[in-house]
């Protein structure tokens, strides 16, 4: 094929590119630098610099029943319709609620900003709703909003939660750098049936430990752990760390 | 004539294989076994059937195949291997229709709800497994199936390895299985175009390591002084995912014996990680390799030398550096810091000129062809395949500008502007290579029905418009709806008002697909008749290539 052929009179830089198409050996070394340069100008600052992450009050990891909510959250593909990221624009503001914060997810691994919104955005529907708004909206989204175009989670109030997992969970957020501490890690699955419990003795112990957490049976409906009830808890727990009647925007300007 | 079997004994290629395979299946046993995940029991049940399958393969293969390895040249031509180039051929056709029809379902859900069937059929379930069949299943296929042809011809060698091409296709269909069936499943790490566990992805490195070595080296093995353009672009596409691979998806899995993993990067850092990777996804998966099937493909079917050399070389570079940098346009007015977005949109504006110095250097390719545009269909998908190339690639620029972005972020403007390059750019340019390929590949005259062509072209056509004009509506419909205030000054609308909006865009997108559909399934019947029933090719219709210089 003639295409691509070098003109016989190529000269300086075009001649010096016969380097390169005579060895592929420097063509990838060239082609590594230069698709390399532009991820390291922007993603390697971002864990150095100080301003990167707000210095905010209130941030604490989640709770193991939080946390299995969370994977539900992640396992159903929440993210691909609602987005936890409300921008600096005026009308986010005043339809979610204070713009969000990097802080705000520096425990999430991953990251749930999403890029879509076919629903609203959920970084502060925590305690917009009551939990049997919230159970009854994920069995039949249309019976509390006609039209609604979620699909229906039903199945969550059936499926019992298995939480076997949930401690190898902590222990590897630990490994990336979520504050876990080995209480918290050793106890989490006691901790996870005492969020449901308010009652019981170690709920002080496990308020100690998780700030703000809140307990409490959150699909009231339902008998035992279930999908649902940690659903819920999530749900209801998202954008309720940070107290912004006292934050401070200033102190964090960038 | 029949080869005496004494003398004949295995290959190291072949013991090294059947041996790592057979490591495989003792793990993955061993995994299935113990593991309390019923879903990843069932994945590692398949990994010991295929790892077996492949062994039984191997020993197949072996009784059936001459003791000595093929010929690197017959009579002084290339004796090339187009088996694998075949295979993903067909399975790029067959993911189509499967990638496809998962498409126009999840469009139907956003307009009909009672469609999703929980949990497995549910949208959240079903979005990721479209967005991978089609890129990862249809468009990966393609790349292979177009990567490995063009890499034989434009160095006219044999492809290098004996199994590895093999290993390379089969593995990463395997991969594709896996992925699809994880997401129906539950199984996903839920960053979006990056959904596979851990497992998965470790697999897929493997397969992406083994694909480099078998490019790298055939180019190694060329007996052309110069590495074509396209290999170029597919040798940048090959390295640079696997860079954004490995770097997204860094993740620490809970335990060997489970499919979660946590991601190593939390928060703001791993939002810049993930669309560092999604944007480059688009920028090298479905730019840089596609780039390379026009860089062959056109001047191929029209007959006509690459417009200019030198532009090819401009733009190579600055597409590959500026591309990096225009993944923060996905965040802006997040949570990211001011001047990663700002350097997200610069580059984004930048890399629109790159962009079209690509579609110039298609498009005046046909330079003293144009009047074949009306009698060769094929040719008319490519070259349109190129304009919409163009035009998606100015509307990219536009939305990365933060003003724009701040209407059209979150809505289906975005959807819009991905399925005019996905269907117009993407898709067209692969439907003009597999119409080319396909007689090639199986030594026809010509294709079964250039007519069903000229169909395929004007419904798939249609549908695009369709899908495209419905999303900039919807789109721009709802970024407006959501930033309306009363004269008093309140939010004129309820989020679930702009919900209700959106419907009758969400049925016209969803019949758009259905035509697009419709034309795509007029050229698999095409391309099944052309093998079937083809005219054979006179042995001296294939054009052996010129050497260039």
């Amino acid at each position: 094929m003639s295409s691509g052929t070098p003109t016989p009179n190529a000269s300086g830089f075009f001649a010096k590119h016969h380097i390169l198409e005579k060895n592929p050996i420097l063509l990838v070394i060239a082609i590594l630098i230069v698709v390399s340069i532009g991820g390291i100008v922007q993603i390697v600052p971002l864990f150095y610099l100080q301003s990167t992450v707000e210095k905010v009050d209130g941030m604490r990891p989640y709770t193991p029943l939080e946390l299995a909510g969370r994977n539900i959250y992640v396992r159903e593909g929440c993210y691909l319709c609602h987005s936890q990221m409300i921008r600096s624009l005026r009308d986010e503001v005043e339809r979610y609620g204070h713009y969000s914060l990097a802080a705000e997810s520096m425990y999430d691994h991953p990251f749930q900003w999403g890029s879509k919104r076919n629903g609203p955005d959920l970084a502060r529907v925590g305690l917009k709703y009551t939990d049997s708004w919230q159970v009854a909206h994920l069995k039949d989204p249309r019976s509390v909003v006609p039209q609604s175009i979620m699909p229906t989670y039903a199945f969550l109030a059936d499926a019992p939660l298995d939480s076997r997992e949930i401690a190898d969970y902590m222990r590897a957020s630990r490994n990336v750098g979520v504050p876990y501490t080995d209480e918290m890690i050793a106890d989490a699955d006691a901790d996870l049936k005492t969020q449901l419990n308010p009652d019981s003795p170690d709920a002080a112990a496990f308020q100690k430990r998780y700030p703000k957490a809140q307990l409490r049976k959150f699909d009231a409906e339902s008998a035992g752990v279930t999908e649902a009830d940690a659903m819920v808890a999530y749900l209801q727990m998202l954008g309720t760390l940070v107290d912004f009647n006292i934050y401070v925007d200033k102190a964090n300007l960038r | 004539m029949q080869a005496v079997t004494t003398g004949k004994s295995m290959r190291g290629g072949e013991i090294g294989l059947i041996a790592v395979l057979a490591i495989m299946a003792l793990g993955c046993l061993y995994i299935a076994a113990r593991t309390i995940e019923p879903a990843f029991a069932f994945h590692m049940a398949l990994a010991v059937v295929a790892s077996a399958a492949g062994i039984f393969a191997i020993f197949q293969r072996y009784s059936v195949r001459p003791a000595g390895s093929p010929p690197l040249e017959i009579d002084g031509k290339p004796n090339y291997n187009f088996g694998p180039v075949k295979f993903t051929t067909l399975a790029a056709l067959f993911w189509g229709v499967a990638g496809m029809a998962v498409g126009i379902y999840i469009a139907f859900e956003l307009a009909f709800p009672w469609l999703n069937i929980a949990p497995w059929f549910n949208f959240g379930r079903l979005r990721p497994l479209h967005t991978s069949a089609v890129i990862f299943a249809f468009g990966g296929n393609v790349l292979l199936a177009t990567s490995f042809y063009v890499v034989q011809r434009t160095c006219r060698a044999r492809l290098v390895g004996d199994l590895a091409p093999w290993f390379v296709v089969l593995g990463y269909n395997f991969f594709i299985v896996i992925a699809g069936t994880g997401y129906l499943l539950g199984i996903t790490q839920g960053k979006e175009y990056a959904e596979p566990e851990w497992y998965s992805d470790l697999w897929l490195t493997i397969v992406w390591v083994v694909y480099l070595l078998v490019f790298l080296g055939t180019l190694m093995r060329r007996k052309e002084p110069h590495i074509y353009v396209a290999n170029w672009f597919y040798l940048a596409f090959i390295l640079t995912i696997a860079m954004l691979h490995i770097g997204n998806n860094a993740s620490l899995p809970i335990s060997l014996l489970s499919s979660k993993s946590v991601i190593v990067w939390g928060g703001v850092q791993d939002a810049m990680f993930q669309w560092w990777y999604g944007h480059n996804a688009v920028g090298f998966f479905l730019t840089a390799g596609f780039l390379a099937i026009m860089y062959y493909f056109v001047p191929k079917r029209a007959e006509r030398p690459v417009y200019s050399y030198r532009l090819s070389i401009i733009h190579f570079w600055a597409l590959i550096f500026l591309y990096i940098w225009a993944g923060p346009h996905h965040l802006h007015y997040t949570a990211l810091p001011d001047w990663a977005q700002t350097l997200g949109m610069t580059f984004s504006i930048m890399l629109w000129m790159p962009s079209w110095g690509g579609m110039i250097n298609g498009l005046l390719t046909l330079s003293g062809a144009w009047d074949k545009l009306r009698t060769d269909p094929v040719l008319r998908m490519l070259v349109v395949s190129v304009a919409f190339y163009g035009m998606s690639t100015f509307e990219g620029p536009v939305m990365s500008i933060k003003t724009v972005n701040s209407l059209s972020h979150y809505t289906d403007w975005t959807i819009g502007h991905v399925h005019s390059g996905a269907l117009g750019w993407v898709a067209y340019v692969s439907f003009g290579a597999l119409y080319c390929l396909v007689p090639w590949l199986w030594n026809k005259r010509d294709l079964y029905s250039i007519r069903l062509v000229n169909w395929h072209f004007w419904i798939s056509t249609l549908g695009i418009v369709l899908y495209i004009t419905s999303m900039w509506v919807s789109g721009i419909l709802q970024g407006l709806m959501w930033r309306s205030y009363t004269p008093q000054g309140y939010l004129e609308y309820s989020f679930i008002e702009t919900v209700a909006a959106m419907h009758p865009f969400y049925i016209i997108r969803a019949l758009g697909g259905v035509l697009f559909i419709a034309g795509y399934l007029l050229m698999v019947y095409n391309v099944w008749m052309t093998i079937r029933v083809g005219e054979e090719a006179a042995a001296s219709a294939q054009p052996s290539l010129q050497p260039a210089e």
